[in-house]
């Protein structure tokens, strides 16, 4: 009979499997619970109290008044422009990435799947702010993508577009069109990837059997695909949605000179020292999102799960 | 009277294997007709050609006269219960069975009775309103049968259906798939790698092997008159003399099919050593080395068993040495 090192704590952890659970989990659940929720609730519980306007010191009463700011008109632009923003982007993106995860999920392999991952993942290596400003100058209008439409004798199409009030400009590089192709860019590979992991769950007998009972392929992307590919279309909405709405860099760099909640909440609790209504900006992309993710619940969005 | 089904010189090649290769076949309206091979002969394959999931590299394919060889799957008078049942997660029982009904345009009301008595003639009645995943796996099958049925196909495809079943509720769904068949007079077509299956459902059976048609025929041809020695070994794994052997035994110069079950042993002209031996319940099935070939016997219960290393001799009536000289079948 072979003889097995002694190790009297495998032998115990191997006994006593609830143990090795409590070591498993208690670190990611204190650093969940203290470091994670406990900063998330401080900072909800500086939205309740006030700034007192004269002295500029916090007022460490519960009061709604600092929500109330939040509807003032140029607060409440903020909120509106934001959360149209995170919602083009987010549509933007889900168009743009099912197909490219479609691909990925029915048809690469082997090799071609190594390089729809890489090509995903590769923009995320590089410095968030490089791909920011390398944007800003595609966009200038000294850019290329200004110097291509000229040499395409399609500079006038650019123009016109841009006389477009709210989402035109004088360039690219300082219109809401600017602001949401680089969200777009930035953004996309955390929509593409949720839509193909969903995707490839679907076995291909599946969208076999639609069209076997008679379904033309335009069906079967309605009843079908789209219906099974919705749980990856919301997880990269999360994605999408929440970020933009976070985001403060972005519009900063790229875009016109009204703010999104980022720039605010920045604004706010930086140079302004007001943090309750910088933490009360901050609580509405939380509210948006348990909104948005109750109603594509009640739509039946995690049917498939 | 027209083919239901009718392949003449079909071959679908990926690359360079080819799955199907010069594939002829006439399937009737109203048989019950199994697709018979080991996996990767090519049965497969020709379902899913005439389901529509496949295009032929060559060759043409007709549905009741109808040519279909370039019809989308969509437009085929035929439909399909998968291996895997691919039922819909999202719908649940009633609305996975009306699909093809709700595709098609039919109103609420039609589609929604349409469903429930396609799930009657299943015995799932009440099951509607339950999601797929909340049944057995026989329950899902009929599902898969019912959504097919329902839209009244001219021929039921059927691939591999008994295959992720346990054994008592495979020999029940023999029966009602039978009993199914008769009941609606259209042809099923049905893949299988199981021979006891192929042989005991089916009016007719093709056995592949390497993507080519060995022997087209009824269970008791395939059986008992194979017409080669792949159909001799893989139909009920028949003993197959070779050529030399049976010259010497007959005068005929041709490779013959022994069944293990026609050997008896104690007199005869071969002799051989009993080299292994297996209890199978019913019967005792030992092997034996003779004349450098491995002989099986099949001996039923109460016939007396030789000991391993045994020297026997074997015989075997009149009429059980069938010769596979091309000239039958």
């Amino acid at each position: 009979m072979a003889k097995a090192a002694r190790s009297p704590l495998s032998d115990a952890l191997w006994r006593r499997p609830n143990l090795l659970l409590v070591l498993l989990v208690t670190p990611p659940l204190l650093w969940l619970g203290i470091v994670y929720l406990g900063s998330l609730f401080a900072l909800l519980a500086q939205s309740f109290f006030s700034i007192d306007e004269f002295s500029g010191l916090i007022n460490y009463e519960f009061t709604l008044k600092t929500y109330g700011e939040l509807l003032r008109a140029s607060n409440f632009d903020i909120l509106l422009r934001t959360i149209a923003m995170a919602s083009a982007v987010t549509i933007g993106a889900a168009i743009v990435a099912f197909p490219i995860a479609y691909y990925a999920a029915r048809y690469a392999r082997g090799r071609w799947k190594a390089v729809f991952y890489l090509g995903v993942m590769l923009p995320l290596w590089s410095s968030y702010l490089v791909k920011v400003y390398s944007w800003k100058l595609i966009l200038a209008k000294e850019g290329i993508l200004n110097w291509l439409f000229e040499t395409l004798h399609l500079a006038w199409v650019l123009e016109a577009y841009l006389a477009i009030p709210a989402i035109g400009g004088n360039s690219l590089s300082v219109s809401w069109t600017g602001t949401f192709l680089v969200f777009l860019y930035v953004w996309l590979p955390f929509m593409i990837l949720p839509i193909q992991a969903s995707l490839e769950r679907v076995p291909p007998s599946m969208l076999e059997a639609s069209g076997d009972l008679g379904a033309r392929p335009g069906q079967t992307l309605r009843h079908v695909i789209l219906p099974l590919a919705l749980p990856g279309i919301i997880a990269g909405s999360i994605f999408t949605f929440s970020l933009t709405m976070g985001d403060y860099i972005i519009p900063q760099i790229v875009g016109t000179s009204a703010r999104m909640i980022g720039q605010a909440v920045y604004q706010f609790q930086g140079t302004a020292g007001n943090i309750p209504l910088a933490a009360a900006f901050a609580v509405v992309p939380i509210v948006v999102m348990g909104i948005y993710l109750t109603l594509a619940k009640r739509a039946g969005a995690f049917n498939a799960l | 009277m027209t083919s239901a089904i009718s392949f003449s010189g079909v071959s679908r090649h990926f690359g360079d294997v080819r799955a199907v290769d010069g594939v002829d076949l006439e399937i009737a309206p109203g048989e019950f007709f199994a697709l018979l091979g080991p996996s990767g002969s090519g049965k497969t394959t020709c379902l899913r050609l005439i389901a529509g999931f496949e295009q032929p590299t060559h060759g043409s394919i007709s549905i009741f006269g109808a040519e279909a060889t370039r019809t989308p799957p969509y437009r085929r008078p035929v439909n399909t219960v998968f291996q895997d049942y691919a039922l819909f997660p999202h719908l649940n029982v009633r609305d996975n069975v009306a699909y093809g009904l709700m595709v098609r345009g039919d109103a609420k009301s039609a589609r929604r009775a349409a469903a429930d008595d396609a799930l009657a003639l299943v015995a799932l009645d009440g099951f509607g309103d339950r999601k797929p995943a909340a049944l057995s796996g026989g329950q899902r099958q009929r599902v898969a049968l019912a959504r097919a049925l329902v839209m009244q196909p001219k021929v039921l495809l059927l691939d591999e259906p008994l295959g992720a079943l346990d054994l008592k509720l495979r020999e029940q769904m023999q029966g009602e798939l039978k009993l199914l068949q008769r009941q609606l007079g259209i042809a099923f077509v049905f893949v299988t790698h199981d021979q006891g299956e192929a042989l005991s459902m089916a009016d007719r059976v093709a056995v592949f092997n390497d993507g080519r048609i060995q022997q087209v025929g009824s269970p008791e041809d395939v059986y008992d008159r194979p017409e080669t020695p792949f159909v001799a070994d893989f139909v009920g794994a028949s003993n197959v003399l070779p050529a030399q052997l049976v010259h010497r035994l007959t005068g005929k110069d041709a490779p013959a099919s022994l069944r293990p079950e026609a050997i008896q042993i104690g007199d005869g002209p071969l002799s051989g050593k009993v080299s292994t031996q297996a209890f199978l319940g019913s019967a005792t099935r030992i092997e034996i080395e003779s004349e450098g070939i491995t002989l099986k016997v099949l001996l039923p219960k109460g016939r007396s068993v030789p000991e391993i290393g045994e020297t026997v001799s074997l015989g075997w009536g009149a009429d059980a040495l069938h010769i596979m000289d091309g000239r039958n079948g």
